[in-house]
């Protein structure tokens, strides 16, 4: 069921989608310099579903970051190809001056989508996030959940044109951690069938030991100050998982065991 | 660990996905969305923000007439609401008085112009320079904290009794105001959106258009509404400084009534002077209000 960080040799590296090599990142310099990542080597396959997990202070968010191109490594390299890569963070971030259709469609304008598709690819975006009859609303005019979803729908938005067979790498940091639990079982349910149906590649922070078993294809442990992988862990059930199935637990279970030991290194 | 409470369902029985997936989110949003409340009416809400006003000037006009009644000045040097208010209404029908009207608010409406050129401008360059921030932005607040009647002086130096000596007092006035406005409003750009829009890819011009300028544009109206007060201020103050020829200005006016000691006639042009400010900030108040209902800034998002 798991498998060392170490040995990893199934990913063959040409269908890799994301491929970190050796990568730090150190913030400031000199002796205060914090480093946030320490040698992270990790491959994400093409359409594969992969939950980063780890305590805070894990680096999970810069290691997002590096990988969105938002920052740059001290050391290593990231290789994502000629892929799509879109970013979607704990807050919806939408912009509350623009209706949802306009948010989506701002992506769309960004990512070279001429005019006239603009307006018929958000709608069938929002579709697919099951917002078509809110196209006109304002943000704060949604729930939490409901605002996620147009999130999820913006950061879709940011690889449409990746029709043209380049891949496309969804990058998701905590995205459902500030909602509630019945919300977010239902996004979880979106959220893979999504992935799914458009071949995504996901790169999932979660620090919710249940949620990255539910979801995740391989669990990625990371250890805290610095970030490290520690330990991976292929996750075999079927899909769809329920977050409250005996295996999703039992396993979740053995997760949070090792997630304890790490964190327990740090309280001397 | 095992917190399945549903021990009697079978493993087997999972959730079919898409099926029932659809109905039970829209039952959700429904859900979610069913608390948010209606706004009241147009009506309702123009009288829920008239009546406080109207009541204010109420108790002004009651304490005015106490006073005239306490026998505190001489009726002709204080007269009291009753004397006051028809020649009041009077004025209203007068040309010459339209004919002043219309020229302070042509000032008024040159000066803010200016100011808010010139003001967008600084900001702009104030806030995008990290040198000309240390050098200027102390210097901007400092200018918005000094009363613009001292600059009058060397405004008159300057330019003689002109309108430009007017012009440049109400300019200096409302500038620094719509420039800190500005400078607030990009550097409180809320940072999340800003990686947001960093992920989208929005840089240079982009960056500005799309997510700088709409996100201070609450924080801009802001230094909008304020600068029009301190224009308005430094403009009376200007006309009654600066009186140019044989033009008609309510400063002309104003200044005019109290040489024939004309106490009636002052009070009127002053009740003008304070209806004028009244109207143009409640019109910045009406647009500051709408940007931020649409914006959903003014509602709780517990």
């Amino acid at each position: 069921m798991t498998e060392a960080a170490t040995a990893a040799p199934s990913r063959s590296a040409a269908s890799a989608a994301v491929r970190l090599g050796g990568v730090s990142k150190a913030f400031g310099s000199g002796s205060t310099a914090l480093l946030a990542l320490d040698n992270v080597s990790l491959d994400v396959a093409t359409g594969e579903f992969v939950c980063l997990l780890g305590a805070s202070g894990c680096g999970k968010s810069t290691l997002l970051n590096l990988v969105a191109d938002l920052d740059r490594p001290s050391a290593g390299t990231i290789d994502v190809g000629d892929a799509r890569v879109a970013l979607m963070f704990q807050e919806p971030a939408l912009f509350p001056w623009l209706n949802v259709t306009a948010n989506i469609e701002l992506a769309l304008k960004m990512r070279g989508v001429p005019r006239g598709e603009r307006r018929e690819r958000a709608a069938e975006l929002l579709e697919s996030v099951h917002l078509r009859d809110f196209a006109r609303k304002r943000p704060h005019q949604l729930s939490g959940g409901m605002r996620q979803r147009v999130a999820l729908a913006r950061a879709l938005a940011l690889t449409v044109s990746a029709k043209d067979g380049r891949g496309t790498v969804l990058l998701m940091d905590e995205p459902f951690g500030a909602l509630d639990a019945m919300t977010r079982d239902l996004l979880h349910d979106e959220i893979e069938r999504i992935w799914r149906e458009r071949g995504l590649t996901v790169l999932f922070v979660t620090h919710n030991v249940r949620e990255a078993v539910r979801l995740g294809d391989r669990v990625v442990l990371l250890s805290s100050r610095p970030g490290r992988v520690v330990e991976q862990f292929d996750v075999p059930m079927d899909r769809p998982r329920r977050i409250d199935s005996p295996e999703v637990s039992s396993l979740a279970a053995h997760i949070t065991d090792r997630l304890r030991e790490e964190v327990g290194r740090h309280g001397v | 660990m095992a917190s399945d409470t549903r021990g009697t369902v079978p493993a087997a029985d999972v959730a079919p996905p898409g099926a029932n997936l659809q109905r039970e989110i829209a039952g959700l949003d429904a859900l979610e969305l069913a608390g948010a409340t209606r706004r009241a009416g147009r009506l309702s809400r123009l009288w829920s923000a008239l009546w406080p006003m109207l009541s204010a000037a109420a108790i002004g006009v009651v304490v005015w007439q106490l006073v005239v009644w306490s026998g505190w000045k001489e009726p002709w040097v204080l007269p009291g609401p009753a004397e006051t208010l028809p020649i009041f209404f009077d004025q209203l029908g007068n040309g010459r008085f339209w004919e002043a009207v219309a020229l302070t608010m042509q000032r008024a409406v040159v000066g803010f112009a200016a100011a808010i050129a010139i003001g967008v401008l600084v900001g702009a360059l104030v806030s995008q320079f990290r040198v000309l921030r240390r050098a200027f932005g102390s210097l901007i607040t400092g200018l918005q904290t000094m009363p613009s009647i001292a600059w009058f002086p060397l405004a008159i130096l300057l330019f003689q009794l002109s309108e430009s000596a007017i012009l440049f007092v109400v300019v200096l006035g409302a500038a620094p105001s719509i420039a800190n406005g500005l400078i607030a409003g990009v550097d409180y750009t809320p940072p999340i959106l800003l990686r947001a829009g960093k992920v989208m890819g929005l840089r240079g011009l982009n960056l500005y258009r799309h997510l700088i300028m709409p996100a201070s544009l609450p924080s801009f109206v802001a230094g909008l509404k304020q600068g029009w007060a301190f224009a308005w201020r430094s403009l009376m103050a200007g006309e009654l400084l600066v009186i140019i020829g044989d033009t008609t200005s309510l400063g002309v006016l104003l200044s005019q009534a109290r040489e024939l000691n004309n106490t009636a006639d002052m009070i009127s042009y002053m009740i003008v002077i304070l209806v004028i400010g009244i109207v143009i900030d409640q019109l910045f108040g009406v647009a500051d209000r709408s940007l931020r209902a649409r914006w959903g800034m003014d509602l709780d998002r517990a």
